[in-house]
C-alpha cells in the first residue's frame, strides 16, 4: 500500500508541478504527505475507470452498481465506445484502468501496443441474431430467407466486429446477402430495424434483448460460426491496480456471470 | 390627354387632388416630409391609398372609389419614376440599362439597343453606351437614368428631385438636357430649387402637410406667393392678414402698408397678404423719431451671408420677417443674435394681394 | 478595399486573440497532414470504396446544390422581400437545422419519408422507395445545407434593397421579369455563395445520412461516412481520405471567396 500511495501522490503533484519535481519533494516529505483517504490497508477504496465496448453498457452499469454497494468506498467511472475507439483513446493516453473489449482484435492491439498489465480474460460470447420488426413484414424465419428477393437487409459493415462475423456466417453458410445498407456500428443496424425501414438486420443476441419488444429475434443455427469473445484486461497505466483487478474479478465471478446471461450473453 | 388624380392615405396624413394637361409639366414644391414622394409612389403604383381614383385620358391607374377596386401593378401604368440617385443597374452597361424599358415592352434585344442609342444621344451620353454604372459620374449616371426612363415612353413622367444629389457642376448641364426633353411632354417633377421651376414647369403647386397649398403658373406663385413655403422659395418676406386700405391689417392689429397689385383689385376685409423682399427691409437701432410707416420690433434670431450681403432673419411680434444689409452695415451696428432692432419696410416695395 | 497605410483601429490584443482563434482551426489540420502515409496516399485514395464515396459525394452534394437553389431562392425572396403572417415564424423554422443537430435531422426524415413515414407511406404505395437510396442522401444533404444558401440571400437582398425593383417595374418590368433581369443579378455574389456554402455543407453531412439514408459502397456511403467506417480498421485510410475532403472543401470555399472579392467593385455603385 505505501507504494500505491507514492505512485498516486506522484501523480497528482507531477500535474501541477512537473515530474522531477515531484520525485524530489517525495523522497522528502513521504511520511507528511500521507493522504488520510486511505484509512485502512485491507479493503478497497479509490475509483477505478473502466472502458467498455458499447453493447455491454447495461450489464456493466449493473456490474459497476454491484460493485459499488460491495465495496463502500469504491466508485466505477464506466465510459462506453466502439472497441476500436477505445483502444485508439487509450493508446493516446486516455486514464483507464480497465478495458473491456467486445471481440478479441482490439483487445490484441492493445496487448501488442505493451499497455495491458497481464494477460486478457475471456468473460463472455455474443451471438449474431436476426432482428426483425415486431411483424415481421418479410416473414423472416431463417438466415436463407435473408437473401430472398426484395427483403429490405441491413447488416454491418465488413470493417466493424458485427460485419465480419457477419461475412464468417456468409461464409458458412453458402449465402451470399445483398444488404440495403451495411452500418458502422450495430446500433445504427438495429436503429433501421425499430424504425421500421428494414426488414431485418443482423445484430447481437444481447442487441435484440435490450431493445425489449421493439424488435423480435429470429435465432439461426450457421450464427455459432461466429462466435464474437469479449476478454477484459487491466490497462498497464492504471494507477490502482489492484481496484482493477477486483473489478475484472467481479464481471468474471459467478454473480457476474449471471448478470452478463441475462442480458443474453454466452459462457466464454 | 390629360392625368387626373384624387387620392387620400390617412396613415401618411395625406390627401390631394390635381390634374395635368397635355404635354403640361408640374412642379411639386414643399416642405420636407410634405407628402411630396407620397404623391409620385402613389401615382407610379408603388404605393397604395385608402380611397381615390387616377386615370391617364380615361384609362385607370387605380380607382378605389364605389367599391370598385381597380389597382394597376407598377409595370402596366406607363409613369416611369426617376429618383434622386440614378439607380442604373449596376450589372448592366449604360446601353443595357436604357434598353431595359424597350426590352421589357417586348421590342427585340437588337431593337431596344437601337432605341436606346437615340435615347442616350438625346441626353448627351451617346458616348457612355459602354460604360458599367460604376464608371460614371453622378451627373452621367443621372443623364443615363433620364434617357432610360424615357426609353420607356412613358405617358407620364415622374421626377422625384433630380438634382439633389447632383454636385453644383453637374446640375446644369442635366438641368439644360431635362428642360429639353420634358418640353411639351406630361411630366410631375418634385423639387426643392426655385431654378427647377422656373426652367422647367408650367405650373407649380406647393403642398404642406399632405395638402396642396397653393397651385398656379410658376411665375405667378414664385412672384406672388401666398403660402410661406413659396414666399421663402422665391425668397420673399409674407405677412398674412386681412386687406385694408392702406395694406393689410395682420391678425395681431398690425398695419402692413403697401401697394394693391393692379391685377387684383383690393377688396377690404377679404383674406390677404403682403410680400415684400429682405431687401427692402432697414434696420435700426433703438427707436425711430418721426412716423416711419411699417416699423417693427423685432428680435435678431440668425444673421447669416447671403450673396455679398448679411441676411438678418428676426422674430417678429406675429411672423418670422428678414432683412438684407450689407456686411459694413451690421458691423457699424454691432449685430449679434438675441439684440432687439427695429425692421424698417419701405411700403413702395410691398406688394398687396388676396390670399 | 483597404489601404495599407490607413488607420485601421484595431487594438493590438486583438490580434493575439485572433491567431488563437486561427490556431485552433488550423492546428488540427496540420496535426491530421503530419499524420497521412504519403507513401500510401495514393493507393489509399484511389482505392475502389474511396473513389466510389469521393464521387457519390461530389455527385450528391452537387444534387443537394441544385436542390438548395431552386428551393432556397424563392424561400428567400418571400423572406426579405415579402409579407404575410407567420413570416418570422417561418424564417425560424427554415435556420432550424442550422442548429439542429444533424442526427435530429435524420431522424425526422425518416419519419417524414421513411417506410412507415408521414409521405413515405404514400410514396411507398406509388411505387417510390426513398430510404436507403441516394436520394435519400440528397435529400438530407438538402435539408442540412438548405438554410445555408437561404441566409446568405436573404441578407444579400435586404442590403440590396428594393429601389433597384421599384424603378425596373417603373419601366414597365413585369415581376418576373425584374426577378430575372434585376434581383437574381444584383444578388448573384450572395447567391454563389450559398451556394458554395450550401455544397460544402452537404459535403461533410454525416449524422443526418447515417440515420436516414444508410450506408452502402456506391448508393449512400458518402465521403464522411466511409472516412467514419475506414477509421475503424485503417486509420491510414481515414486519414488520407479526410485530407480530400479538406482539400476540395478548401477549394471550393477559396473559388468563392476569390470570386466574390473580384465581383464587389460592381456592387458599390448606387
Amino acid at each position: 500500500m505505501r507504494t500505491l500511495h507514492l505512485k498516486k501522490s506522484i501523480v497528482a503533484t507531477s500535474v501541477a508541478v512537473g515530474l522531477a519535481g515531484a520525485l524530489a519533494a517525495c523522497g522528502t516529505s513521504a511520511p507528511s504527505a500521507t493522504p488520510s483517504s486511505t484509512s485502512s490497508t485491507s479493503t478497497l477504496s479509490g475509483t477505478v475507470t473502466v472502458f467498455a465496448a458499447a453493447s455491454l453498457k447495461a450489464t456493466f452499469t449493473q456490474l459497476a452498481k454491484d460493485f459499488e454497494a460491495k465495496n463502500p468506498g469504491t466508485k466505477v467511472t464506466l465510459s462506453f465506445a466502439g472497441s476500436s475507439d477505445l483502444v485508439t483513446q487509450i493508446s493516446q493516453g486516455a486514464p483507464a484502468d480497465v478495458f473491456a473489449s467486445a471481440d478479441t482484435k482490439n483487445m490484441t492491439k492493445l496487448a501488442d501496443a505493451k499497455l495491458l498489465d497481464g494477460a486478457a480474460t475471456n468473460f463472455a460470447t455474443n451471438f449474431l441474431e436476426i432482428a426483425v420488426p415486431p411483424s415481421n413484414p418479410a416473414s423472416i424465419a431463417s438466415f436463407a430467407d435473408l437473401a430472398k428477393p426484395g427483403v429490405k437487409v441491413v447488416t454491418c459493415a465488413s470493417q466493424v466486429p458485427c460485419g465480419a462475423a457477419t461475412d464468417t456466417v456468409e461464409k458458412a453458410a453458402g449465402i451470399t446477402l445483398s444488404p440495403v445498407s451495411e452500418e458502422s456500428s450495430v446500433t445504427d443496424v438495429l436503429g433501421k430495424v425499430t424504425s421500421g425501414e428494414a426488414d431485418a438486420g443482423l445484430v447481437y443476441v444481447t442487441d435484440v434483448k435490450g431493445a425489449g419488444g421493439k424488435v423480435k429475434g429470429v435465432p439461426f443455427p450457421e450464427s455459432d460460426k461466429a462466435v464474437n469473445t469479449y476478454p477484459i484486461a487491466t490497462v498497464s497505466s492504471s494507477q490502482n491496480k489492484e481496484l482493477a483487478a477486483a473489478f475484472i474479478a467481479a464481471v468474471t465471478s459467478e454473480a457476474g456471470k449471471k448478470v452478463l446471461s441475462d442480458a443474453g450473453f454466452g459462457a466464454p | 390627354m390629360s392625368f387626373e388624380l384624387q387620392a387620400s392615405l390617412r396613415a401618411r396624413n395625406f390627401d390631394m387632388s390635381l390634374s395635368l394637361g397635355d404635354g403640361e409639366t408640374v412642379a411639386i414644391l414643399g416642405p420636407n416630409g410634405a407628402g411630396k414622394s407620397t404623391l409620385l409612389g402613389v401615382i407610379s403604383g408603388l404605393l397604395r391609398p385608402d380611397s381615390g381614383a387616377a386615370n391617364i385620358g380615361g384609362r385607370h391607374l387605380f380607382n378605389l372609389d364605389a367599391g370598385t377596386r381597380h389597382w394597376s401593378p407598377p409595370h402596366l401604368r406607363g409613369t416611369a419614376l426617376l429618383a434622386q440617385e440614378a439607380l442604373l443597374f449596376p450589372h448592366l452597361n449604360a446601353l443595357d440599362n436604357v434598353a431595359f424599358g424597350p426590352r421589357s415592352a417586348g421590342a427585340s434585344k437588337t431593337a431596344a439597343r437601337e432605341s436606346a442609342k437615340l435615347w442616350l444621344a438625346e441626353v448627351d451620353a451617346a458616348n457612355l453606351a459602354n460604360r458599367k454604372p460604376a464608371q460614371l459620374s453622378g451627373g452621367q449616371a443621372q443623364r443615363v437614368a433620364v434617357a432610360r426612363a424615357l426609353a420607356a415612353e412613358p405617358e407620364l413622367l415622374l421626377l422625384d428631385e433630380p438634382m439633389a444629389a447632383l454636385d453644383i457642376h453637374a446640375a446644369p448641364l442635366l438641368r439644360r438636357v431635362l428642360k429639353r426633353v420634358l418640353k411639351d411632354r406630361k411630366a410631375i417633377i418634385v423639387t426643392h430649387d426655385v431654378l427647377d421651376a422656373y426652367m422647367l414647369a408650367d405650373r407649380v403647386i406647393v403642398v404642406e402637410k399632405g395638402r396642396i397649398a397653393e397651385e398656379g403658373p410658376t411665375r405667378q406663385v414664385l412672384e406672388r406667393p401666398r403660402s410661406h413655403f413659396a414666399a421663402g422659395l422665391a425668397g420673399l418676406n409674407l405677412v398674412t392678414g386681412t386687406i385694408s386700405e392702406e395694406g393689410i391689417t395682420t391678425p395681431d392689429g398690425r398695419v402692413f402698408a403697401g401697394q394693391h397689385d393692379p391685377g387684383w383689385p383690393p377688396l377690404p376685409g377679404q383674406a390677404g397678404v403682403a410680400a415684400f423682399p429682405p431687401s427692402s427691409v432697414s434696420v435700426f437701432l433703438g427707436d425711430v423719431h418721426g412716423s416711419p410707416r411699417n416699423s417693427f420690433a423685432v428680435t435678431i434670431t440668425d444673421l447669416e451671408p447671403h450673396g455679398d450681403q448679411i441676411r438678418v432673419r428676426a422674430g417678429g411680434p406675429s411672423q418670422a420677417l428678414s432683412a438684407d444689409i450689407t456686411p459694413a452695415a451690421s458691423a457699424d451696428l454691432g449685430l449679434v443674435p438675441g439684440m432687439e432692432v427695429r425692421f424698417v419696410v419701405k411700403s413702395a416695395l410691398v406688394s398687396v394681394y388676396p390670399a | 478595399m483597404k489601404s495599407a497605410t490607413g488607420y485601421q483601429g484595431i487594438p493590438r490584443w486583438i490580434y493575439a486573440i485572433a491567431a488563437v482563434g486561427g490556431l485552433l482551426v488550423v492546428l488540427p489540420l496540420a496535426a491530421m497532414l503530419a499524420k497521412v502515409n504519403w507513401p500510401q496516399f495514393i493507393p489509399l485514395v484511389t482505392s475502389e470504396s474511396s473513389l466510389a464515396a469521393l464521387g457519390l459525394s461530389l455527385r450528391t452534394s452537387a444534387a443537394s446544390t441544385v436542390l438548395c437553389i431552386v428551393l432556397g431562392v424563392p424561400l428567400a425572396l418571400v423572406l426579405a422581400r415579402g409579407e404575410f403572417p407567420g413570416q418570422r415564424l417561418l424564417r425560424s423554422f427554415v435556420l432550424l437545422p442550422l442548429v439542429l443537430p444533424p442526427v435530429v435531422g435524420g431522424i425526422a426524415l425518416l419519419y417524414t419519408f421513411g417506410r412507415q413515414g408521414l409521405l413515405g407511406k404514400s410514396l411507398e404505395v406509388a411505387g417510390i422507395q426513398i430510404a436507403f437510396s441516394t436520394t435519400a442522401v440528397v435529400l438530407a444533404q438538402t435539408f442540412v445545407a438548405l438554410p445555408f444558401l437561404v441566409v446568405s440571400l436573404e441578407g444579400a437582398l435586404r442590403s440590396a434593397g428594393n429601389r433597384f425593383e421599384a424603378v425596373a417595374a417603373t419601366l414597365g418590368a413585369r415581376p418576373t421579369t425584374v426577378l430575372r433581369r434585376v434581383t437574381l443579378p444584383l444578388v448573384l455574389p450572395g447567391l454563389a455563395s450559398g451556394a458554395v456554402l450550401s455544397f460544402a455543407r452537404s459535403l461533410g453531412e454525416f449524422g443526418a445520412t447515417l440515420t436516414f439514408a444508410g450506408s452502402l459502397e456506391g448508393v449512400t456511403r458518402t465521403l464522411p461516412l466511409e472516412i467514419y467506417l475506414q477509421r475503424e480498421t485503417d486509420a491510414d485510410a481515414a486519414v488520407a481520405l479526410s485530407l480530400v475532403l479538406v482539400a476540395v472543401a478548401v477549394a471550393v470555399v477559396g473559388l468563392s471567396y476569390g470570386r466574390r472579392r473580384s465581383s464587389t467593385p460592381s456592387e458599390v455603385q448606387a
